[in-house]
């Protein structure tokens, strides 16, 4: 590779990982470097990470990347970073130090702040103003659970002294050594911005009592945000964006109505929507999807909670599998479910059912059924998830979705994705190169630097790896369909 | 007639010990309890490693039982093989500008187990889980060459002539499959279907064992030069992904 290469680099913070990625100027990769980091449980319910932890990584797999590639920072045009959302650190502003861990996003203790804000009657406000109710799954009510618990985090805050960020803050503020910002979309999953300024709600940050100063500033996400001092010496730091959004521009859906979704653990599938802000009926959050330039284009997201999760149960709870990808072999074992039907409703059910009294049900048993059966079931129940989600996405706009681009791990699963083309009676398609959410980390950084010249241009980068044409006749489907329907009415109100 | 082969009994030691210890092991406790000096116990378990049979932690150094052992009975599933091929498959079709292909022996033709379309936008039907003739694609002949053992002798095919150039004699066929063992990589110059090509190299496990063909598929003016040969900057590609998904084939998941 010569060395006058110019490339774009991407760091994907995540739940388990943090990898560093270099993309070309056509979107392939050419060299990925990842270093996992510890979960810590101190409690039930309480998920942390070590900020310092994931600091470190980011540092370890930079230089990796670029050794793997055969770079140097000289050929770093710039540097995006896609991250985990909702995850919360506070530090200390003269030291860097962090006060406490970092209280994830799948970490509830901040239940009784969320009810606390429901009872005093905020509901509306929060929904009029950050776009959706209150809920644990924000970054906002776990800043006020760490001002409330963390020695010297409230005295320091006011005082100037402790700053707030979620991840991308803290990576961009450690990267540049001292420049305090957010991106408008990790900022909408604060519950503190206002959905239209774009800009912290002085409402919603007074009946969290947060203090304004600890708060990052809210940009953009293609700007050049500093250089870095650390890391990448002289490089720019220009693009962030929330895993989700990340996949969203990855995907190059850029005009209203695009819809992808990203099969992991679980699934997000996010629809433009344009300039307007979607409503938020039938759990379906409204949020914004990026900002490059001066409008924002807003997105509408709905998330299924078990999807590779599901898989993972079936493999190391039941242990009917030696790996996730054998389910499609068990299951290609038998023609058809047979009948039987799993809800994965492991902690309630989210979007569009909102039934948190709903536990998981396998129902439809008779001797007939085999293991076949049971994993044709679990990815069937990923299917129907998806289905449940874009109806109600069709119900909120009336412009229906007409295709579906589809990324990560579940994408290399066939019968899955034909599944899903089979319910959704949509073409779904799958483009080359799972790595969305880097790859749009990597394009609003290139983006802000004038290494691509605009959204269209990305465009061309998208390559269709494989399209999953519907092929299962109407009656079927409508026939399967009512039996998931009723299949999901059995795992309502179990927890009583 | 000779007696046991004593390095072979040695490795069936060290197998059953790692397999009943419960927990990784050390070279030391390995020794021990053959009662042997580590540097012979480090030669057959160094062997073993790079059979794919036995396992090295990178941090510890600690062994245990490897990958190739759970495969050992059946072979590679072929759902695993796609999940660690695929982005050594997209990598391949973006710096080809091929579609790419993955077969495995399927009784008596070759099952297509991933296919990557080819990155042109043109429209194109999804291929995944289709039989391919052995005898007529380029991932066929490269599993009848490389993996002799999993897939019927040439003499027992049906040897159906699709187009003019179908090696539809036994003799032509074997002479196809000698080239494809020569150069390492079968190829069809239209045999299939008239004008479309394909290439394709082994994909090894642990041990050298063909288990697999990767392959690429582009028109036949695209695909090969002048002299029938495939054009070198395609071929050095397939070659490069082929030796890349082989590696992570002999590593433990």
């Amino acid at each position: 590779m010569s060395t006058s290469e110019r490339v774009v680099a991407a760091i994907d913070q995540g739940t388990t990982s943090t990898r560093c990625l270099l993309f070309s100027r056509s979107g392939r990769m050419l060299a990925v470097a990842q270093r996992e980091h510890r979960q810590h449980y101190p409690e039930p319910g309480r998920v942390e990470h070590d900020a310092e932890e994931i600091w470190r990584n980011v540092a370890r797999v930079v230089p990796e990347a670029l050794k793997r590639a055969g770079l140097g920072p000289e050929n770093i045009v710039a540097l995006g970073i896609a991250n985990q959302r909702e995850t919360t650190v506070i530090w200390n502003r003269h030291t860097g130090v962090p006060l406490a861990r970092a209280i994830t996003w799948q970490d509830t203790r901040t239940g009784p702040i969320v009810a606390g804000l429901v009872a005093d009657g905020l509901t509306d406000l929060y929904s009029e103003t950050s776009g959706f109710n209150p809920a644990t799954y924000f970054a906002g009510p776990r800043l006020r659970w760490l001002l409330d618990h963390v020695p010297g985090a409230r005295e320091g805050a006011e005082a100037g002294d402790v700053l707030f960020g979620t991840i991308e803050s803290w990576l961009i503020w450690r990267l540049t050594r001292g420049v305090h910002v957010t991106d408008v979309t990790n900022a909408s999953r604060t519950m503190l911005m206002d959905l239209r300024t774009l800009e912290w709600s002085p409402r919603l940050l007074e009946a969290l009592d947060v203090p304004e100063r600890m708060l990052p500033e809210i940009r953009s996400n293609a700007e050049v945000y500093g250089v870095c001092a650390d890391v990448l010496p002289g490089v720019p730091v220009a693009g962030a964006l929330g895993d989700q959004q990340a996949a969203l521009v990855g995907q190059t859906c850029f005009a209203p109505g695009e819809v992808k979704c990203t099969y992991g653990t679980g699934a997000f599938l996010l629809k433009n929507t344009g300039p307007r802000i979607a409503g938020s009926a039938q759990g379906l959050i409204p949020t914004v999807g990026y900002l490059v330039g001066t409008e924002p284009v807003y997105a509408l997201e709905g998330s299924i909670a078990m999807t590779g999760s599901l898989v993972q149960w079936f493999r190391d709870s039941l242990g009917m599998i030696d790996t996730a990808p054998q389910i499609e072999t068990l299951a290609m074992t038998v023609p058809d479910n047979g009948g039987c039907y799993v809800v994965p409703a492991f902690s309630g059910l989210y979007a569009p059912h909102w039934r948190p009294g709903a536990r998981g049900v396998i129902v439809g048993l008779t001797s007939y059924i085999t293991r076949g059966h049971l994993a044709r079931a679990v990815l069937e129940a990923t299917a129907w998830q998806t289905r449940e989600v874009v109806e109600a996405m069709n119900a909120e706009s009336g412009i229906p979705v007409t295709r579906l681009k589809v990324d990560g791990g579940m994408t290399a699963d066939h019968l899955l994705m034909q599944s899903v083309a089979d319910v959704l009676d949509v073409p779904v398609e799958r483009p080359l190169g799972s790595e969305a959410v880097s790859l749009g980390a990597a394009y609003v950084a290139g983006l802000a630097v004038g290494h691509w010249s605009d959204l269209e241009v990305l465009r061309a980068n998208w390559h269709r790896a494989a399209m999953w044409r519907p092929d299962m006749a109407s009656a079927v489907r409508e026939r399967e369909r009512e039996n998931w329907a009723r299949a999901v009415e059995r795992s309502y109100d179990w927890v009583r | 007639m000779p007696g046991p082969i004593q390095s072979v009994e040695r490795a069936a030691t060290i197998l059953r010990l790692l397999g009943g210890a419960g927990r990784p092991l050390a070279l030391a406790e390995l020794a021990a309890a053959l009662d042997l000096p580590r540097p012979t116990v480090h030669g057959i378990v160094r062997t073993l490693r790079e059979e794919g049979l036995v396992d090295q932690d990178h941090a510890s150094a600690l062994y245990r039982l490897g990958s190739g052992l759970f495969t050992l009975a059946t072979g590679w599933d072929r759902h695993d093989l796609r999940s660690r091929a695929m982005n050594w498959a997209d990598a391949l079709a973006g710096g080809t500008g091929c579609a790419v292909y993955l077969a495995v022996p399927d009784g008596a033709v070759a099952g297509v187990v991933h296919h990557v379309f080819r990155p042109d936008g043109s429209p194109q039907t999804l291929h995944t889980n289709t039989d391919h003739p052995l005898h007529a694609t380029a991932w066929g002949k490269c599993l009848l060459a490389f993996a002799p053992v999993s897939t019927p002798a040439p003499r027992d095919l049906e040897l159906r002539r699709y187009t003019g150039r179908t090696a539809s004699t036994l003799g032509m066929l074997e002479a196809h499959l000698s080239a494809a063992r020569a150069r390492g990589m079968a190829t069809d110059v239209g045999e299939f279907e008239s004008g479309a090509g394909g290439a394709a190299v082994p994909l090894r496990s642990g041990g050298g064992l063909t288990v697999a063909a990767l392959g690429i598929a582009a028109p036949v003016e695209e695909l090969f030069g002048g002299g029938g040969e495939p054009r070198p900057t395609q071929a050095d590609q397939l070659r490069a992904a082929g030796r890349e998904i082989s590696a992570l084939l002999g590593t433990i998941r």
